[in-house]
């Protein structure tokens, strides 16, 4: 899939929601607990059961990254899957010295 | 990237913690959404097509603007100061809105008591291009115009400058300017996406500020130049804020007077000048602490003056300086400011986006980077004065006067002049027991830039119009120069 900054993407397999914070140029596939993800909008795939060795879960408002793919993910829903880009699992971000104004 | 998944967040993550109102008696995330989705049923039932704020800043506007999200329809902050005629106009541009307060509105208690009491469940999702909030401009250059912030521009500011639930359970933040001001739109998002509390003052008194920074153990503040000037100049204030650690200021020129003051007097305070204009959804570049005790502290006059910047742009959002022929510039020379982002929106009601092709818009600010990427904002473009075949923007001029130890407040117009087209004229406010000498500021301004920046002449006044949120009115400068008799 096409990733674009802002994108829901959600798990088909339990409540795990992620937002694209950054997309990398390529097509990717991001799954949880081995699964694809897929838009809100689209109609979840069927038939699917989460991979028994990809339970490693995420925690909500924590971002999760790749850099060398240039990927990064926002949990806005937790859940018990392992997101995964390429097969690979994200890794999941200290918290990050932002400008904050306000 | 919708307005409500911020809430849903929030309410997932901490819900029973408080983050609107008082210590003991506000608003809980969860108790927040919860009035919101009735806030949104009760609008929705009416038919309403935009939720129109007339009232001073308190629970019900973060109420309405998640109500807003949840029932699909933009939140519309207005001025309840503005005049019956200019009022009238603005609400004849929504006759299909719920309006809180005003005459004809429904008053803030009432519209909590309706959220409270409304029951269902949350309406679906919406589109994130949709409009989240709509705000007039101040139209202190022109007529008002209402600019278009969608959920994915406001989403984008908070995910790229504030990270989630990073704020303490005892961290609270006070808001002082009114909700119909950018600054106050973004507080409610980023405050309860971080999980601190938010307060509001409605009206802005500096003995009244620093009880509630006391009472309520407030740790973040955001003030506009002119609070901060009221509270740094009053002799009989007790200015103990054992408990502040962080305060944002923005939306006007800081005088260098005010901060170095505050800076001496709450060192233990992290300042922060935040620049960024409603259209581009709040801040842009920052001025941090590190910035403010470093410029402060230093011998070295170019490092001393970012003081007087508006610091670096954010990692998520690009800034190029243009000439008047469109081309970029380089470090160190003025030209016109332009932005680009994701949380960019540039976008005016009935007009549609203002961004140029290669997704950049244009603030209407003149300002220069330094060689190290320290943004100096030289005031409006529209403001610009052109004297004989010279363009001078009066922020020059005003920062000069700005620093003359006898003047705490400044202004530079231009008005008619046969010879010149413009002539030059300053209007000063004395600090308080100073005097000012016309000639001899003068000669202050004349030594330190050049005579045809020099105001021709200097009128001290009591006080300068300005804004409710600090923005001096320069055309009631203007009337006020000609029309003296």
């Amino acid at each position: 899939m096409k990733l674009r900054a802002g994108q829901q993407l959600v798990s088909a397999v339990d409540t795990t929601k992620m937002i694209v914070v950054r997309a990398p140029g390529e097509e990717v596939t991001v799954t949880c607990a081995g699964v694809a993800m897929h838009e809100p909008t689209s109609a979840a795939p069927t038939g699917v059961e989460a991979d028994p060795s990809q339970l490693g879960g995420v925690v909500l408002g924590k971002r999760y990254a790749d850099d060398a793919l240039g990927i990064e993910l926002l949990c806005a829903k937790a859940g018990s899957g392992t997101v995964a880009v390429n097969g690979t699992p994200l890794e999941i971000q200290g918290a990050k010295a932002l400008p904050a104004s306000d | 990237m919708n307005l409500t998944m911020l809430l849903d967040m929030a309410a997932d993550g901490f819900g029973d913690r408080i983050i609107v109102g008082d210590r003991e008696a506000g608003l809980t995330a969860e108790r927040l959404r919860g009035l919101a989705i009735g806030a949104a049923r009760t609008v929705l039932d009416r038919g309403a097509d935009a939720i129109v704020h007339l009232e001073v800043n308190g629970p019900a506007f973060p109420v309405a603007m998640f109500a807003a999200a949840y029932a699909g329809v933009p939140l519309v902050p207005v001025n309840y100061r503005l005049g019956t005629d200019q009022l009238t106009l603005l609400l004849a541009g929504h006759p299909g809105a719920y309006r809180i307060g005003g005459d004809g509105g429904v008053e803030a208690g009432e519209f909590l008591r309706a959220a409270d009491t409304a029951t269902g469940e949350p309406p679906d999702p919406l589109d994130p291009a949709a409009p989240a909030v709509l705000i007039y401009t101040s139209g202190t250059t022109s007529a008002p115009k209402g600019v278009v912030l969608r959920h994915e521009n406001l989403v984008s500011y908070v995910l790229g400058s504030v990270e989630f639930a990073a704020a303490g359970a005892d961290e609270a933040a006070l808001m002082s300017v009114p909700p119909y001001h950018i600054a106050a739109v973004s507080n409610v998002l980023t405050n309860l996406y971080a999980g601190r509390r938010l307060l509001t003052l409605h009206s802005f008194d500096p003995r009244e500020w620093l009880r509630l920074v006391r009472d309520q153990r407030v740790t973040n503040a955001m003030v506009v130049p002119t609070m901060l000037a009221r509270i740094m100049d009053d002799p009989d204030l007790d200015r103990a804020v054992p408990t502040l650690r962080a305060l944002a200021y923005g939306g006007a020129k800081m005088p260098p007077r005010v901060i170095e003051k505050a800076l001496s007097e709450w060192p233990h305070v992290d300042f922060v000048n935040a620049y960024g204009l409603t259209e581009t959804s709040s801040t842009v570049a920052v001025l941090g602490p590190e910035d403010h005790r470093e410029a402060f502290s230093s011998a070295d006059p170019l490092v001393r003056a970012r003081l007087n910047s508006a610091g670096t742009v954010l990692p998520t959002v690009e800034l190029e300086i243009r000439d008047e022929e469109g081309v970029v510039v380089p470090a160190g020379v003025a030209g016109r400011i332009f932005i680009r982002g994701d949380q960019v929106a540039g976008e005016y009601a009935g007009v549609g986006s203002t961004v140029d092709a290669r997704g950049f818009f244009d603030t209407r600010d003149a300002g220069r980077l330094d060689a190290d990427g320290y943004l100096y904002v030289e005031g409006r473009i529209d403001d610009t004065i052109i004297r004989g075949a010279e363009n001078i923007a009066p922020a020059e001029i005003e920062d000069v006067l700005l620093r003359h130890p006898h003047v705490a407040d400044a202004c530079v117009v231009g008005l008619p002049d046969e010879e010149w087209g413009q002539r030059l004229a300053a209007v000063v406010v004395p600090v308080p027991g100073g005097e000012v000498d016309p000639d001899e500021v003068r000669a202050y301004v004349r030594d330190r830039l050049r005579s045809s920046k020099t105001p021709d002449t200097i009128t001290c006044w009591p006080d300068l119009p300005r804004t409710p949120t600090g923005k001096i009115l320069r055309h009631s400068v203007v009337n006020g120069l000609t029309s003296t008799p």
